[in-house]
Parts: C-alpha cells; structure tokens; sequence
C-alpha cells in the first residue's frame, strides 16, 4: 500500500468571469518530493497554487493535503505555507522576528520562539543574522528567510511561487542549487511554480506542464524532455526546432513530413498521425549531427544541407544557426565540445543529420499545417 | 574663466533667492513678524496708562486663575479624545479606500469624504445646529419615534462638541492614511495570514506599524486644527464648551488685553509643540518621515 500522497487534488476547477483559470485538474504530490508547475504566463498556475494555499476558494472539486480534504479550512489554519514571489518578509522586524513570526501567533512563547528561530537560521546558513534588518541582506540571503520563516512552522507542505523570478541569472543558478539542497535537507514537500523550464528541470522530482488551466504533461524531467506528449510541452520544454508541415506517408511509427517549403524529414510518431494530416515535428539541437560533407554523416540517416547564418557563441551551450538549403527553414544545431566547427563562418556550406527516432511528430492542435 | 564661474554661481543664487522669495516673504512677514510682536507682548505688563514694563505677570495671571488653566488643561485633553477618535473613524474608511474598493469606487469614497469641505465651516458647523437645536430635525424625530417624550437639547454637551470636530478633521486623517495603507503590499497581509496570523494580530504586527508615518502625521495635524479650533467648540458647545482659543478671543477683543491675549497663543503653541514632540517620542516616528506623509 502506497503511503498517503501529501498534496491530492481532485477535478479541481475554477473559473474568473469568462476566463477558465483551471480546468478539472487531478493530480497527486508523493511525500517528501519536489513537484513542479510549469507554464507560460496566465495558464492558471498561480490561481492553483492559490487554490492549494486557500487564498482562493475552487468551483468545484477538492484538495487533500496529508489526506485531509481542505474545504472550508482558512489559510491561516492549513498545514500549507508559502513563499511569496517577492518574498514578502516584514520590512517592520528583524530577520529572526520574521521567522518567529509563525511561532508567536501559534503562542509559543518568547523564550522557546528565540531559540527555535535561532536554531531555524542556523540551518538554513544564516546564523548569527538574526539582528539584522531584512532589506540588509542579500537577494539570497532573503530568500533562505523566507523558507525559514515557513519551514518553522513544519507545513506538510511548502509552496513556492516563483521565487527566483526576481533575482538576478547568477543568484538564480546558485539559488537552484540551494533550493534543491534545502529541500533534501528538510524532506519536505515542495511544490513550486514556475514558467522558467531550466529552474523546473533542475529541481523537480516531477513537473505538471500546464497550459489553459490543464495539464499538458505530468511526468519526471526527463519524460518531459525525451518524450513529449504534446507539440505544446515539446516547444515549451527545453530548446527545440519546430518544423510545420504535411504528413506524406506513416510507416508504423515512422512518419515521412515535407515542410511547405518541400524539405522531406522523417520522425517519430507520437500519437495518431496518418498521411496527408497537417502535422509539427521536433528536433533537438543536440539531437543532430553536423558534419562539413555529407560522406561524414552516418550511412543510415538522411543527409541535409545548410547554410550557416550565425555562430551563437554561448561556452558550453554554443550552436549553429543555420538556414536549411531548399526550404529555408531555419535551424539550431548545437556545437560538439569538441571546439570542431568553432571557425565557421556565416554563410558556409553545412551538413548535418538526425536520427528519426529522436525527432517526433505530432499530428498539428489546429489543423493547419 | 574663473569671473564667468563667479557670475555663473552669483546668477544660480539670484535665481534660487527669486524662486524662494514668495515663500520666504510669506514665512517672515506673516508668521515670523507677528509672532515675534506677540512674543513682546506677551511679556510685558501695563503699569500706568501708555506705559508699559518688562513682566512675566501675564504668565502668571495664567497660573494663578484656575479657570484659566483649567480650561486650557480641557482643550488639550477634549483634543487628544477628538484626535482619537477621528483615527478610530477614518482607519475603516482608509482602508476600505486603500485596500478594499477598486478604480471609480475607491475614487467616489474619496470625493464623499471630500464634499462636506466644500461648504464653508460656518455653514456646515450652522447645519449641525439646525440638526441638534431643541427645535431641529433630529430632537423632532426622536420624539417621533417615540424614544424620547419631548424634544431633548443635543447642543451645548461635550459630545457635541466631540462629533462637531471629529467630521471637521476626517478628512486631514483620511488622506495620510490612505496613502500609507496603499504603500502597503498585500503580499505581507497575505504571508502573515499564511503563517498562522489572525485579523487583529496581523492589523497590530504588520499594518499599524507599516502605516505607523502616516497614523503620527493624521494625528499631528488634527490635533493642530482641533486645539487651534474656534467655530465648532463655540457653535456647538456654547458656553460651555471652555476652549481655550475662546478665551484668546476673549482677552483681545473683548477686553482689549492684548498683552492677556499674547501670553495666552504662546501657551497653546507650546502646548502643541509638546504634544506633537510627545507624540513622535511614544510612536517612535522622525518628524521628517512623518511630514512626508502629511
């Protein structure tokens, strides 16, 4: 018998005038896990996390936390509690105040609440920076108060929204380290959102993708990234090249497309494709091969030509933007480590090629190719 | 060079003096310049017809007259209940315009708060006492509806006096409030709430002492216009109401002792200066980030 998840959300619904926010959303969090929102801005991500937290009252159905069923239980009384996206600490108390704040309205006395907040910033790295005011510390430092000032309190569950959303790229990656350590450290479940795909990937035990108040995709980061079920969390997830076209011929799994500029490329379906549907492939960029003539390339894969329209020069992450010859759709193609293709030069003729398998191909959402 | 340097720097200071000098005129000629004059006044004591002497005998007089101080110890004390109130009263309506109410509404509460200011305080201070008066409106339905078996006199009480001034300062508590509770983020009201929080600990934790500028500089000014108030309290109170600036009325029109009169303005303007100097200690508030609010 599987242990009682920690978060249980059943058919969950609501609705802001005409604009369905969530639409009949099930899923469940296991114990101890770091499960993560995914989705663009306004694909209800946040009024669920609302939800959760108590903030806002659903339509219809029902959420669980620790196997309790949360209808009608205020926030101030739901073993949830929350880190704010700008973090709201109190700029009127110290940082120790800020995570005794909790303990205080719980009764705890003085005494008790010094010594557990003290404890509190200890573990978290700040020890020492009780005293200080909240606007002296740094982007990070205030963002380890925040879960402090939270994990004080021993909620069932921690919900984070987007909190590295305000910090600078540098903090943001450090952070995420941190983020990831705190949450192993406290074996606390985290449910955290996000439209930033990288935070999701590094972080989550499992990602919910969500678009248009449903989820596109449940599923660990890697499901997400190699198997796709959707056009929408295949663009969405990590970086991708989208090629639009028609389906001319399914064999099996395998799907033959021409973009409408008349490149032919084979991918792997997912999901019913049959010929002569409009449909949308994807391949990643370092899915594909690049080779400087097409003898290079391995025999069993289908060699295309291209020409190099710039360099994008990022250390380990650099690619090649290049313009495939007779369609002129435009294609990212990441660089070996090698530093092998470091010289070319925009304009220079280019080949490279993929393997079907990891190129997929779903039928296209509306119809149109 | 150096003489276009010097003509430049001599221009910005004509250019500053210019700029200042409305105000400057308006501070010296209208507020220092008397208050310096009453200031003699105050200190000196008629001792022969058209001769005057260096005295303290008007402080005195203050000192040794117990109606005087008396009625100067009530104004003090009848203004802090006002100012009190007032707070109590507008705290509501602050935060219902700051945090409740959206867009046209928050704009309406604001413009309903602002209307009675566009009458003059005589006539809305007369409009209370049409109201009030044996014979007015309200003492009328009372006895309509039966509460009371004959009309009943609602002028000339204290209480009176405390509703008349409370509406006259509303606004002046209003506004500093509402901009301090607007400045306010509900993201803080919501984490406290997160974190076990209740109504009134979080009103006591994270709103007052966030709203605690403009909370100081509300009370600073309405106390000012209360201590400093004469129509409401004479209207309204009669002769009972014992304000203090009655009695500065009093000594310089009435009985023509302007040396009386002087002596008695310093003593409220120290008053005041006090108990805003008070007030700022007990809040903890700097006077610079309070009349920023103001």
């Amino acid at each position: 018998m599987a242990a009682t998840p920690d978060l249980e959300v059943r058919s969950l619904a609501k609705r802001f005038a005409t604009h369905l926010a969530v639409d009949d959303l099930s899923f469940s969090v296991a114990r101890g896990s770091f499960f993560s929102i995914l989705g663009p801005s306004g694909c209800g991500k946040t009024t669920l996390l609302r939800m959760i937290a108590g903030f806002i009252q659903p339509d219809r159905g029902d959420i669980a936390i620790g196997g309790r069923s949360m209808a009608g239980v205020a926030p101030n009384r739901r073993p949830v509690n929350m880190v704010f996206q700008q973090l709201a600490l109190f700029p009127m108390m110290s940082v120790a105040q800020n995570v005794a704040f909790g303990l205080a309205r719980r009764g705890i006395g003085r005494a008790e609440r010094t010594r557990r907040a003290a404890a509190m910033l200890e573990r978290v790295g700040l020890g020492g920076a009780g005293g200080k005011r909240t606007d002296e510390l740094s982007g990070g430092q205030r963002q380890r108060v925040a879960i402090a000032r939270s994990m004080i309190l021993e909620p069932t569950l921690l919900l984070l929204d987007e909190p590295l959303g305000a910090l600078d790229l540098k903090l943001r990656d450090h952070m995420k380290i941190e983020l990831k350590q705190l949450q192993a450290a406290f074996a606390t479940t985290f449910v955290y959102i996000t439209h930033d795909q990288s935070e999701a990937l590094v972080l989550s035990d499992h990602i919910g993708v969500m678009n248009h108040g449903r989820f596109e995709q449940l599923g660990t980061p890697q499901q997400l990234y190699y198997s796709p079920a959707s056009a929408f969390v295949a663009g969405f997830v990590g970086a991708n090249n989208r090629l639009a076209g028609k389906a001319l011929a399914v064999n099996g799994a395998l799907v033959q497309l021409a973009t409408s500029g008349g490149w032919v490329v084979h991918a792997h379906r997912q999901g019913p494709v049959a010929a002569g549907m409009a449909v949308e492939a994807f391949i990643r960029p370092e899915a594909t091969l690049l080779a400087r003539s097409a003898a290079e390339l391995p025999a069993g894969q289908t060699a295309h030509t291209g020409e190099v329209i710039s360099l994008l020069f990022d250390g380990a992450n650099s690619a090649v933007l290049l313009r495939e010859l007779q369609s002129c759709v435009e294609f990212r193609i990441a660089l070996p480590q090698t530093g092998a293709y470091a010289d070319l030069q925009a304009g220079a003729r280019i080949y490279f090629s993929f393997d079907p398998q990891r190129a997929i191909c779903f039928a296209a959402a509306d119809g149109h190719a | 060079m150096p003489e276009t340097r010097a003509a430049t720097l001599w221009y910005r200071r004509l250019m500053l003096g210019l700029l200042l000098a409305p105000a400057l005129l308006w501070l010296v000629a209208l507020i220092v310049l008397p208050h310096v004059d009453l200031a003699l006044l105050s200190f000196r004591a008629r001792i022969a017809p058209r001769e005057y002497a260096v005295s303290l005998d008007q402080y005195r007089t203050f000192f040794n007259e117990p109606l005087y101080w008396h009625v100067f110890v009530r104004t003090a004390l009848m203004s802090a209940l006002a100012t009190a109130l007032t707070l109590l009263v507008a705290f509501p309506i602050a935060w219902t315009i700051a945090k409740l109410a959206r867009g046209r509404t928050s704009a309406l509460l604001f413009v309903v708060c602002l209307i009675p200011f566009w009458v003059s305080e005589t006539v809305r201070t007369l409009g209370w006492m049409i109201l009030l008066r044996e014979s007015g409106v309200l003492p009328a339905l009372l006895v309509h509806l039966g509460l009371t078996t004959q009309p009943v006199e609602l002028l000339y009480h204290d209480a009176t006096i405390l509703v008349g001034l409370v509406y006259t300062s509303l606004l002046f508590m209003v506004v500093p409030l509402v901009g301090s509770l607007e400045s306010l983020d509900n993201a803080l009201i919501e984490a406290a709430y997160d974190l076990g929080g209740k109504g009134w600990s979080i009103l006591r934790e994270i709103v007052i002492p966030h709203a605690a500028p403009g909370i100081t500089a509300g009370c600073i000014v309405v106390f000012m216009l209360t201590l400093g108030n004469y129509l409401t309290p004479t209207l309204l109170g009669g002769k009972n109401s014992l304000w203090f600036t009655e009695q500065i009325y009093t000594q310089f029109i009435t009985r023509f002792n302007w040396e009386q009169g002087a002596a008695f303005g310093f003593l409220l303007l120290a008053l005041s200066t006090a108990m805003v100097w008070l007030g700022l200690k007990v809040s903890g508030q700097r006077f610079s980030d309070v009349m920023r609010r103001a």
